[in-house]
């Protein structure tokens, strides 16, 4: 969860200040900061207050204590906390009712914490209340780590007794919320901190670990602390810094989660005037400041939740037209606070918890029949009598659940929300009020340009290659272009030819600490829909708050566009305002924008819209993008900025990224009049045989879809919670226009100011004015002559495919001299340092070898299906040839190859988990877990069926024909202890395996990395936004992610700032191509290099960026054999070429008189900034941060993470399966587990795998049966031969990879509740499955079987996307299932037993069809329900197949369109194949 | 990109040019366009030739080439040669293509003259009017600059008219050419020996002279007669005029080269009794080897202009001394030579004598200074003469080159 760093201007005793002086200089930045936790809670329904449940929520923290994290200071956790009802019976300091308290930190400064004291006791008297006293709190420090005892505040708790005027509970909350405000907005010392103040509850929390809370506060062991609610948090931050304050719960609520919409979030507060938001809080703190507002506001606490966070109402027609109602009320004056989220929340009387609409976060719950309550992120927690459950349950995407401890019951979901819509008139309201703009007036579009069209795109920087690249495709196919491979071209701010603003900006991406989206197979929760007009005051709620224009798609037509401009109803007014200026009056410009849109709300119009119409030789366009910043900034500014719309209007826009990045600053509708022209253009020179109508329509449906993508990448699922959330980070802009138009956007070496953007905006516009009848060229997708600069050109290209092949080393110092020497076309970053020289350089004899160097190479992650067999295997032998490592990719490896030269040393583990086997893993030496991909950071892949041959299909675990689909995020990982959990995992399947997490570099990715650290990774590789790609958005690949210079800086100064950095190795990898990229990455941290693009020319590849098609004529990206065949690259090429980097980097090495890499890694002081070659708009680009050396004695790694594999319960059944593991015979016991018994069975795997190989043993060799509640993970990559079986529950992912064996999972033999009713296995189960069976006795929670290869299993149930991604196996569901089952759902068969006919409603039918059983099925499903029985001694079972011939004509059987046919035709004619676009890699 | 697998279900060769531009695989990175001095738009007009779209093929073609229907018949196209399938098949046939959409133009009649929509006042001199001259001329004239082409000979066209035989490159091509530059506006001054004076006459001059002076065979028996330079055979060919005739001759060309070529094939349509052509270096290979990796543009055996059957054509062959008879050369004496490394040793006892009664020296051009007269920094040397002998494709760049820069002096001023 990201923090923001927002400093209100001077006022206070201290200045906030979060991080030391020195630590601003780096790169690293608190703001980025991320955590996510284990929450949970503990009630008595009946409201009886006592110790124990006190004691028992203290159990259920040490229980979740692996979901927290260490940092290099084993004895200080993250934080952790509880909250409870506030102790009368330990205080008794007044009448319960009469008065309130908080626990408070205070300096320990005596000054300062005088001066804390007297401010506090100055405002209770101004505001009325009496300051009854303060009570030291009893402390025992002595068992805290050092870092928290260093930095720990003076505990103490205040108490306030309520004044003359105070006569209501809720205005004794008021009073005290305002107090606390006044108190926080004087002192702003980074010591002093308020937890929480109210006469209902009360805080213990801290920089602690969760077995040392009840240590450190003496209270919690006192007997008279009492209550009947004991809500806890246990915290996993990236940040190692002392932050006592961040620790949880808050006032009301506790996060388990981020949301991704923080910065727009606190726009948008700010914009409405309300200062509510404590800077420097978390974004769960800043959630709960706003949550805190709106109950004290007079909201119940599911109104105001609701309001916050709402579910997926915009498409989900089976939701109560009330509800959706309150919903799009609610919209209108409050955008969503996106982003994955588990919240419990308190008032002292209520206990509520809630999921975001996509149920990202983990949530489980257990009734028990004497009235107790526990929930928390995993199930297990409490030891709870089998026989004393009632129910077991779990959160479900937008349900709430909620007990009211008074009125001592649960409140079903659905009517705590008829509470809350039965009262008002929210339907009647939007009838009466909203307005629709289909329903306006059509009007006739539209002005007439002076200037022709052509010149018009010539001012506007239109290019043959846009119209024949981006915006053909769109138009003709409604889709974004592919393209592939990287990107090689300049920075916008080191381009020697004019840009456009929006090229500056890179989009930001979800990374570990939230999953991305998947917009295509998830769409349910994905919405554009806006409500535009001004917003009213959040604190209210009248019919006039959804006085609004609804519209349903954000990119409007012309036609829609004039409906808006004379718009007549309901008082919206709307005006016009030109972007045009006089070419050197830029500032001025914005100014007398910004002056009339604000007077224009002063004249009471609603709408403004901005608009660049008009330019001729002497008008220029500004950049829209710096005016939208600019007038968006200046009403937050003003707090007018809910007062009106910002509508665009704009011949500029026409990538989906420029569209992203005006909504992303705050425009709310935008039309691209020129854009369609210039589709209507191709429409008239016959380019595309659309009529004009439709090629537009074609094209805003492809932006629709492409925004919606680049929503997703960030975890966000509504346009509305994404406009103004800035998710960007720019490259390459000066302070003083970030300041002005895109406050709190990252922008890290500065660069171009008004100035330079005034020029190159006319410079562009004079150009336009030239005799030439073309378009320029472009050259940015495809190299030109008279185009853009690429690094990769023919030049290089030759030159290096030469070298390597004569094995010649002055031609490759050519090569290199023309990609190192960048001056007069500056491209990258690094072309811009100049490595110093020295005094004292060394013989090079006295360099470390060539072969030692070569160790820590590696190529990137290239799989076998996005590069042809020869090509992958060419490499794998050229890098086991010099002792480097070869990365499969993702989708396996044929085992045939495991033992041999062509073997791949880097296993890796994406998102799809194709050919991810147990045999797979154990035959690696390093386990990689692709988290993102700097060509498509946050987004999946697909390989179209016609790719996938009979090879890939083995190799991938699949039937040849189907498509197989890569999920944008992992499904196990949606935020770090997730993460944790995955190497956890890998690590115990393969404990010699060393695990590295590939990121790529982004803002904040530092922070990310020490998560990663924390999370005991042994490698994190920093990959570069400009990497290759076999298929990807062409948008994606040029605007998103960063150039690995920032990240892999920020991660090394970060890790070294932290004390971690001596735990893990850095990789760099991103377009490097020469020794001196090496010497430079390493000077910024790296000790290994990988390498990819660089590699694939070495083997022939002359960059074609054709790999998308198939067809590539040189036989490297291919699938087609008749191409393959062409394939010319030899490992020695390669070897050649390692060789001569090494080479290259050790005559560096030997001029700076450094010996060994480890030596020079973090040497960034051995680096400067060329002044003399920076392009003109670059020059004041700043390095400072990136070139700053922290302290920190150990700067490259030295020592080995500690993975806690002594303590495991695998130790003890590898020990226990002995006989069988030697071959004697099978083995049976019976066992308890619990849930910090995690994992169970994944190392046993592994060890079977190694001895017996793939096919393992004979069924049931080993038999392990379990009593209680198991860990996370239970039976992931369980090998053929095993089988677990657990009398009680498991957590999620629960047989993750299975690749053979047998999991059979039911209840307790003496619980009463029915099974079929009740949750046993948590989310994402059997992900990725390869082979096996698995026999659930119960209800699974959501992504039942997803992306399963092989397994057979039965289910009684199952929650939301249930089959997802599916590939093969069979799937039978017993009872009901949630929404969205079966997409994407390519391959595999699924059963489902719909005894009400419910299920059609709920399955995703874009892949799939349902059908009848044939007598094949029926036989099929007639032995594994018999199996299910045999195991489970299910009564469902035996209901089903006691009247089998009737019961069977209740399923549906649910089949893969795609499946079908292949298995029907099996062979497929060449014709029929269509070259599809997307492929993965 | 016409058909993403057009090159694999079409040969080189089959077909017509629609056929022949679905092979085009529109590269990411355009290696034809590289390999082409000035830069067309290689793949953009082969994917528009694919999709019928002929008029805008011809429209990028005119962007970078001021004469497509000449290069699209005499170039030896190095855009072939580093096209992306030259590595492992055979390139697309670029300059047929190149052909067929400017013969295509000119036939529906999109060639017209496109006088500038305004001129900018400056007055520009180009001397000579070879493809140099002609480019800048034509070029200069696009941007609005007022042109006169200064020819001392009596017709337009320099190299083009009377180095390239008839067989080659038809003279009406180039008429139908400057036709439309007349049109235009350019001022053409034929039998004009100009001078420096231009300088002072004009804002600016570009001298496109060419580089005609010939690479001399300086031995014994240089002196008898019958032994001419290759350019002053090939103009009075060109002109059909003058002393030097093959008809009826033993003729022997010196040089292996594309003006060898030429000769060879001017001699036998003049009638020649026989040719032998002999060249010095060895005989280059048949197709690209080791030495000369893609994309360079490889040395090789061609038999483009020269049939086989045209000469009888000897490698690494050392010519000793001309012998003749009554002042007339009757034959050659030669001997065979080797080379190790750079240097060339001969090899004993190969000496032999080859009878001839005309001798062709087409062993090259020597660069030439530009005269002092010509040092001002308003001229603006371009082709050969800039450059040293090289292809019209190369003089086309020059030309197009010093009209840029002669432009940004102009407007910059």
């Amino acid at each position: 969860m990201a923090r923001h760093l927002w400093v209100p201007p001077g006022k206070g005793v201290e200045m906030w200040k979060y991080v030391k002086e020195e630590q601003n200089k780096g790169l690293y930045d608190a703001c980025f900061e991320h955590d996510s936790c284990g929450v949970g809670f503990v009630v008595n329904i009946n409201g009886q207050k006592s110790h124990e449940i006190v004691r028992q929520g203290l159990d259920v923290l040490k229980r979740l204590a692996h979901r927290g994290a260490v940092g290099a200071d084993p004895k200080t956790g993250d934080g952790a906390g509880i909250l409870i009802q506030l102790p009368h019976e330990l205080f008794k300091v007044a009448r319960p009712g009469s008065y309130g308290a908080g626990l408070v930190f205070l300096p320990r400064n005596q000054k300062l914490y005088g001066i804390c004291k007297d401010v506090f006791k100055k405002i209770v008297e101004q505001e009325g209340q009496v300051l009854l006293g303060w009570r030291r709190v009893p402390v025992n420090d002595s068992g805290i780590g050092k870092t928290a005892a260093d930095t720990q505040p003076v505990m103490e708790q205040v108490f306030i007794g309520k004044g003359k005027q105070v006569n209501t509970r809720l205005e004794l909350e008021r009073k005290l919320y305002k107090i606390r405000r006044e108190v926080e907005k004087e002192i702003q010392a980074k010591d002093f901190y308020i937890t929480n103040l109210s006469s209902r509850t009360i805080s213990y929390k801290g920089l602690l670990m969760p077995h040392q809370l009840e240590e450190y506060f003496l209270d919690l062991k006192d007997p008279e602390l009492t209550s009947a609610i004991a809500l806890v948090h246990s915290r996993y931050s990236t940040n190692t810094f002392p932050t006592w304050d961040l620790a949880q719960p808050f006032r009301f609520l506790a996060h388990n989660g981020e949301i991704n919409t923080l910065r727009g979030n606190i726009n948008w507060m700010r914009a409405r005037g309300i200062d509510v938001i404590r800077p420097g809080g978390s974004d769960s703190a800043c959630l709960d400041n706003v949550f805190e507002l709106l109950v004290l506001s007079g909201r119940s606490l599911p109104h105001a939740m609701m309001m916050l966070i709402p579910g997926a109402w915009e498409q989900n027609k089976a939701m109560k037209k009330e509800v959706r109602d309150f919903y799009r009320y609610h919209a209108c004056f409050m955008e969503p606070w996106d982003g994955p989220a588990a919240i419990a929340f308190t008032d002292g009387k209520h206990v509520g918890a809630v999921l975001d609409r996509n149920g990202l976060r983990p949530a489980r719950y257990l009734v028990t029949k004497s009235g107790m309550v526990v929930m928390a992120s995993e199930v297990g927690v409490l030891d709870i009598d089998p026989a004393e459950i009632e129910s077991s349950g779990r959160l479900e995407p937008g349900k709430m659940f909620y007990i009211d401890t008074e009125t001592q019951r649960i409140v079903e979901d659905e009517e705590i929300k008829e509470e809350i819509y039965d009262t008002r008139f929210y339907g009647q309201w939007l009838r009466e009020n909203m307005v629709d703009l289909d329903d306006l007036h059509r009007i006739s579009a539209a002005a007439e340009e002076k200037l022709d069209v052509k010149t018009l795109l010539k001012v506007f920087g239109y290019t043959r290659e846009d119209l024949r690249m981006v915006l053909k495709p769109m138009a003709e196919k409604g889709k974004e272009p592919v393209g592939s491979m990287g990107n090689d071209t300049p920075h916008a701010v080191l381009s020697n030819r004019p840009q456009l603003l929006y090229n500056y900006f890179k989009q930001l991406f979800a990374q570990v600490t939230n999953p991305a989206i998947d917009p295509i197979r998830e769409d349910l929760v994905m919405s554009l829909e806006s409500y535009v007009g001004p917003q009213r005051d959040i604190l209210k709620e009248t019919p006039e708050h959804c006085h609004k224009l609804r519209v349903k798609e954000p990119i409007l037509t012309n036609e829609e566009l004039e409906r808006i401009r004379s718009i007549q109803k309901n008082n919206f007014r709307t005006k016009t305002i030109s972007v045009l200026f006089r070419k050197t009056e830029l500032v001025k410009a914005l100014g007398r924008i910004c002056e009339e849109a604000e007077e224009a709300i002063k004249e009471g119009y609603t709408f403004l819209i901005l608009s660049d119409r008009g330019v001729d030789e002497k008008n220029v366009a500004l950049p829209m993008l710096l005016a939208v910043g600019a007038v968006h900034h200046h009403l937050i500014r003003k707090a007018l900025r809910t007062k009106v719309s910002l509508i665009v209007e704009s011949a500029e826009p026409r990538e989906v990224h420029h569209f992203a990045a005006l909504f992303g600053y705050g425009a709310e509708l935008i039309n691209p009049y020129l854009a369609y022209e210039a589709v209507s253009l191709l429409v008239a020179r016959g380019d595309l045989t659309l009529d004009a109508t439709t090629a537009v329509n074609n094209f805003r449906h492809a932006l629709n879809k492409g925004i919606m993508k680049i929503l997703s990448k960030m975890g966000i699922s509504t346009l509305n919670s994404y406009r103004g959330a800035q998710i960007f980070e720019v490259l390459g802009i000066g302070d003083e226009v970030i300041g002005m138009c895109f406050e709190g956007t990252p922008s890290r070496i500065g660069g171009a100011g008004f100035e330079e953007i005034a020029k190159e905006t006319v410079l562009r516009h004079e150009k336009a004015f030239a005799l030439d009848p073309l378009l320029e060229s472009g050259g940015i997708y495809q190299w030109r002559k008279d185009g853009e600069n690429h690094l990769w050109n023919p030049q290089t290209i030759s030159a290096l495919q030469d070298s390597t092949r004569s094995n010649d080393y002055e031609r490759y110092r050519e090569f290199s001299a023309l990609i190192n020497d960048q001056s007069g076309r500056p491209t990258t970053l690094r072309s811009l340092l100049k490595i110093k020289t020295l005094p004292k350089p060394l013989p090079i004899t006295e360099v470390e070898p060539v072969e030692s160097i070569l160790k820590r190479f590696a190529t990137g992650a290239m799989s076998f299906g996005s590069i042809s067999g020869p090509a992958h295997e060419t490499i794998a032998k050229a890098m086991n040839m010099i002792g480097g490592r070869s990365n499969t990719g993702e989708g396996g490896e044929d085992p045939a190859r495991f033992k041999d030269d062509r073997r791949s040393a880097v296993k890796q583990v994406a998102s799809g988990r194709f050919g991810v086997t147990t045999n797979y893993l154990v035959n690696a030496d390093e386990l990689q877990i692709k988290i993102a991909q700097g060509a498509k950071p946050g987004e999946g892949g697909q390989l179209p069926g016609h790719k996938v041959s009979a090879i890939i299909a083995r190799t991938r675990y699949t039937t040849p024909g189907v498509t197989l689909i890569s999920p944008p995020p992992h499904h196990d990982i949606y935020s770090i202890e997730d993460l944790a959990q995955l190497i956890f995992d890998l690590k115990n399947v393969n404990p010699k395996a060393r695990i590295s997490v590939k990121l790529v570099s982004e803002v904040g990715v530092g922070t990310v990395a020490m998560g990663v650290a924390k999370g005991h990774a042994d490698m994190i590789l920093i990959s570069g936004g400009d990497g290759g790609t076999g298929a990807s958005p062409m948008s994606s690949i040029r605007h998103a992610g960063l150039p690995w210079e920032l990240g892999l800086a920020e991660t090394h100064q970060t890790l070294v700032m932290n004390g971690l950095r001596s735990r893990v190795r850095l990789q760099a990898d991103g377009q490097l191509r020469t020794g001196r990229d090496l010497a430079i990455a390493a000077m910024l941290g790296a000790e290994e290099f990988g390498f990819a693009t660089a590699a694939l020319i070495v083997c022939g590849c002359v960059m074609l960026r054709h790999c998308h098609l198939n067809n590539c004529s040189v036989g490297v990206a291919t699938q087609d054999e008749c191409l393959s065949k062409r394939f010319r690259g030899k490992p020695e090429y390669l070897v050649n070429y390692f060789r001569f980097v090494a080479e290259e980097l050790r005559e560096i090495m030997a001029e700076l008189g450094v010996r060994s890499v480890d030596e020079l890694v973090g040497r960034a002081d051995l680096l400067e900034v060329d002044r003399k070659i920076l392009p003109w708009k670059a020059k004041n680009i700043d390095f400072d941060r990136i070139l700053y050396r922290g302290e920190g004695s150990r700067t490259h790694c030295t020592q080995e993470q500690d993975h806690g594999m002594d303590k495991i319960l695998d130790n003890q059944l590898i020990k226990l399966a002995k006989p069988a593991l030697s071959g004697k015979g099978p083995v049976r016991h019976e066992l308890e587990i619990s849930n910090f018994n995690r994992t169970a069975g994944a190392m046993l795997s592994g060890e079977l795998v190694k001895k017996f190989g793939e096919s393992g043993l004979p069924d049931d060799s080993i038999h392990f049966k379990f009593t209680g509640v198991a860990g996370q993970s239970f039976g992931a990559w369980l090998a053929k031969g095993i089988t677990l079986e657990i009398e009680g529950m498991a957590n999620d992912y629960v047989g993750k990879g299975i690749s053979g064996g047998k999991i059979i999972i039911r209840p307790n033999h003496l619980t009463t509740y029915s099974p079929n009713e009740n949750i046993i296995v948590g989310n994402t189960t059997f992900y990725g499955a390869i082979d096996g069976e698995a026999y659930i006795r119960g209800v699974a929670g959501e992504r039942f079987c997803i992306r399963n290869s092989g397994l057979f299993a039965v289910v009684e149930g199952v929650g939301d996307h249930g089959c997802e991604y599916m590939t093969g196996g069979r799937v039978i569901v017993l009872g009901p299932t949630g929404r969205n089952f079966a997409a994407g759902m390519s391959g595999g068969i699924a059963y489902v037993h719909d005894k009400h006919g419910e299920f059609p409603d709920k399955c995703n039918l874009s892949m799939v069809e349902l059908e009848e059983l044939n007598s094949e099925d029926k036989k099929l499903i007639k032995d594994m329900l018999e199996s299910h029985f045999r195991y489970t001694r299910s009564p469902v079972a035996k209901g089903i197949l006691d009247d089998f011939s009737k019961e069977s004509r209740r399923f549906v059987k649910v089949m893969p369109k795609e499946y079908k046919r292949v298995l029907e035709e099996r062979a497929m004619s060449e014709e029929e194949l269509e070259l599809l676009e997307v492929s993965d890699g | 990109m016409g058909d993403p697998r057009g090159f694999i279900k079409i040969r080189r060769g089959e077909g017509g040019a629609r056929e022949q531009a679905s092979r085009c695989m529109d590269c990411g990175t355009p290696f034809c366009h590289w390999g082409c001095p000035i830069g067309n738009y290689i793949p953009e007009w082969n994917d528009l030739v694919f999709n019928d779209q002929w008029e805008r093929a011809f429209e990028l073609l005119d962007a970078t080439n001021n004469m497509p229907e000449i290069t699209g018949r005499i170039c030896p196209a190095h855009c072939e040669f580093a096209c992306v399938l030259e590595i492992n098949d055979d390139p697309v046939t670029i300059r047929e293509n190149e052909l067929a959409v400017i013969e295509r133009a000119f036939k529906k009649g999109w060639v017209v003259p496109r006088p500038p929509s305004r001129r900018t006042g400056f007055e520009v001199a180009v001397v000579g009017s070879g493809p140099a001259g002609l480019s800048a001329a034509a070029q200069l004239n696009k941007m609005g600059h007022s042109v006169t082409v200064f020819e001392q000979d009596d017709s337009v066209g320099g190299i083009l008219r009377y180095g390239i035989p008839d067989f080659k490159l038809e003279k009406w091509i180039l008429d139908r050419r400057i036709e439309i530059w007349k049109k235009e506006g350019i001022k053409f001054k034929t039998s004009v020996k100009a001078d420096s004076r231009l300088v002072s006459e004009f804002d600016a001059v570009c001298l496109a002279i060419g580089c005609r002076t010939p690479r001399d065979l300086k031995i014994p028996g240089r002196e008898l007669e019958g032994i001419h330079f290759a350019m002053d055979y090939l103009v009075q060919a060109n002109k059909k005029t003058g002393p030097i005739n093959a008809k009826g001759k033993k003729v022997v060309v010196i040089g292996g080269g594309d003006t060898g070529a030429d000769c060879v094939g001017t001699a036998n349509r003049q009638g020649a009794k026989c040719v032998v052509q002999i060249e010095l270096l060895s005989q280059p290979p048949e197709c690209r080897d080791e030495s000369c990796p893609w994309p360079k543009y490889p040395l090789l055996l061609k038999a483009a202009s020269c049939r086989e059957d045209e000469a009888e054509r000897r490698w690494s062959i050392l010519t000793r001394r001309f012998k003749g008879q009554d002042a007339k050369v009757k034959s050659l004496e030669c001997v065979k030579v080797k080379f190790e490394g750079s240097k060339m040793i001969e090899v004993p006892g190969t000496e032999f004598e080859i009878e001839a009664d005309l001798i062709i020296l087409a062993i090259g051009f020597v660069k030439q200074e530009i005269g002092t007269e010509w040092q001002d920094k308003k001229v603006f040397p371009a082709g050969d003469v800039a450059r040293g002998p090289s292809l019209v494709v190369w003089a086309i760049y020059e030309g197009r080159e010093a009209a840029r820069r002669i432009s940004a002096a102009l407007t910059r001023a």
